[in-house]
């Protein structure tokens, strides 16, 4: 094949991911999204591999490898461990390019490369590891990895900002004298330092902002490494996911109603005028299944509001099974969505999905908040900061401005959780000690199942 | 319909890649196609972020286009290999984010 040749079946790939990624955004057309998006990926592997002489010795090798290691994580995975998956392979995408960027300097002769392929094979290396060893830092929190721990010590942005500084000037020096490539590998090795001190310290509550974001660096480096390589599939391709990742990041910065420099850079603190969990605790009523069961009984509307906590108890199936009991009884079930509930975008709606409820009755924020008045009952499950009302009473706490699902404006909230403890913002809840709340103590599956038979007792 | 438009001129830009003033051009596309990015993704229901993301994820594996280059074409052995490691790396991203999203748009299916 000539070099136009080629070019133009990267061009077909090219428009097929464009169309593919566009298809991902509706449910209609998801499916085929995907397939078309897949179907793109293919024909450039193929186009590439039929591009020049190759030994293809490694190549086998690695295409062997890679497939059944994908394939093996990709059919096992349980879908409450998806947001660590999803890291996981975000920390490859960007491992390779800095792997493609290194072995091209390495193949080449640096000497005779452009200016700006250098600068590109610099920005892929310095992207890419930071992509790199963020998503592994990321993927282990989210595993609850024991070695990883939350590291925070004083002056960690100041590192973080020497750490940049050295990444850019060495980045200079290499474009300079591009002889000596030990450059380009002292630029990875920080940028990897970097990647690390800049995601360990984000706390769980701010992970989907975290893995939407290393998802469009993820793109990013890939484009970077287009560059290097003047191809432009890569440089479509990957600026398509940069671009889809930062929509995506500021969704859920909105969601939050923080910037991304303060999730990156500062730490929810708990404000010191804010009430203690003694003054604010003074209202408590603990529940029992049974009552529980009872309300429900004379409920006609029920809107259930899952956080994290029930990924944590992989209460999901439980959660289908009550919610086809109470429509058999002709009771009305929603769900109320929190965009950042879980630890990554999207997270409820997949366990949802997963236990087979079906997503017409899962409502986003601001639609089941224009109802939620009407209804009788409200179940917290493992969720809290997203339904803190102080969000919206006191501007002075930390999470003052956050949009919240209103479950206190049901009739009636019942909340499901642990203990009392405090969610990820530091702060107590003064939904708990409100006059329509009750807390019903203990595990979030087996609160639901034991309320399952009460009901069918009752 | 603005992106297409758009795309239109990407591929109209793609196709005239050439040697003279190529970096311009390779900047005209990536600037290009990360505003096309931004118009095609413009309302996504949220029960289609998870699958966006690791569909997108998927997708930013293209760099095993590159790292195929390198294992099968490298000028020396170490680049070879460090392409090899690349290539599993990419492969991984590749096929496991494809199916995985697959998987999980299975499960939003079922019940049309």
């Amino acid at each position: 094949m000539t070099v136009d040749q080629i070019d133009l079946v990267y061009l077909i790939a090219a428009v097929l991911f464009v169309v593919g990624l566009k298809g991902l955004t509706k449910p209609r057309t998801a499916v085929r999204g995907n397939f078309l998006g897949a179907l793109a990926m293919l024909i450039a592997v193929v186009v590439t591999l039929v591009s020049q002489k190759f030994d293809f010795t490694l190549i086998i090798v690695g295409l062997l490898v890679g497939s059944v290691l994908g394939t093996i994580m990709a059919v096992r995975i349980q879908m409450t461990a998806m947001p660590q998956l999803v890291a996981l392979f975000n920390g490859f995408g960007g491992g390779a390019s800095v792997l493609v960027a290194g072995a091209n300097l390495m193949s080449a002769s640096p000497s005779e490369m452009t200016t700006e392929n250098l600068v590109a094979t610099a920005l892929s290396g310095f992207i890419g590891a930071v992509t790199f060893s963020g998503s592994l830092i990321a993927f282990a929190k989210l595993q609850e990895l024991k070695f990883v721990k939350d590291i925070r010590f004083p002056g960690q942005q100041v590192l973080n900002a020497v750490l940049m500084l050295a990444c850019l000037g060495l980045g200079y020096l290499f474009v300079d004298g591009p002889e000596s490539t030990w450059k380009f590998w002292v630029v990875v090795l920080l940028a990897l330092g970097l990647g690390k001190f800049l995601v360990i310290s984000i706390g769980g509550a701010d992970m989907p902002v975290v893995i939407a974001l290393l998802n469009s660096y993820s793109g990013l480096a890939a484009a970077a490494t287009g560059f290097v390589l003047s191809n432009n599939v890569l440089i479509v391709a990957g600026s398509l996911v940069g671009a889809s990742g930062l929509i995506l990041t500021r969704i859920m910065c909105k969601a939050m109603n923080r910037s991304l420099a303060n999730v990156i850079f500062g730490k929810l603190q708990p404000s010191e005028e804010g009430a203690s969990a003694d003054e604010v605790y003074t209202n408590v009523k603990s529940t029992s299944a049974d009552e529980v069961a009872m309300l429900l009984d004379v409920s006609r509307r029920v809107v259930i509001v899952p956080g994290y906590g029930m990924a944590v108890a992989q209460a999901q199936h439980a959660v289908s099974d009550l919610t086809d009991l109470l429509t058999s009884k002709g009771i009305e079930v929603e769900f109320g969505i929190h965009p950042v509930a879980g630890r990554m975008p999207g997270h409820m709606n997949v366990l949802l999905a997963e236990a087979d409820i079906d997503y017409e009755m899962l409502k986003e924020m601001d639609e089941i908040n224009t109802t939620i008045e009407q209804a009788d009952m409200a179940i917290v499950l493992g969720a809290n900061d997203v339904v803190n009302p102080l969000a919206r009473t006191d501007p002075k706490s930390p999470i003052a401005g956050m949009p919240i699902i209103d479950v206190d404006k049901a009739r009636t909230v019942v909340v499901i959780k642990r203990s009392l403890s405090p969610g990820f913002a530091g702060i107590p809840n003064p939904l708990f000690s409100a006059d329509n709340a009750l807390m019903l103590f203990g595990d979030g599956r087996k609160a639901i199942v034991e309320i399952i038979n009460a009901v069918q007792e009752g | 319909m603005i992106s297409m438009n758009l795309l239109l001129i990407l591929a109209e830009t793609a196709e005239a890649t050439t040697s003279s003033g190529k970096s311009v051009l390779l900047l005209t596309v990536f600037v290009l196609a990360i505003f096309i990015g931004f118009e095609i993704i413009t309302k996504i229901p949220p029960t289609l972020h998870t699958p966006l993301m690791s569909g997108s994820n998927a997708i930013s594996g293209i760099s095993l286009i590159g790292a195929l280059i390198s294992a099968g074409a490298g000028n020396d052995v170490l680049s070879r290999v460090l392409g090899c490691i690349a290539v599993i790396l990419a492969t991984m991203n590749v096929v496991g984010g494809f199916w995985v999203t697959h998987r999980m748009l299975d499960m939003f299916r079922r019940k049309d």
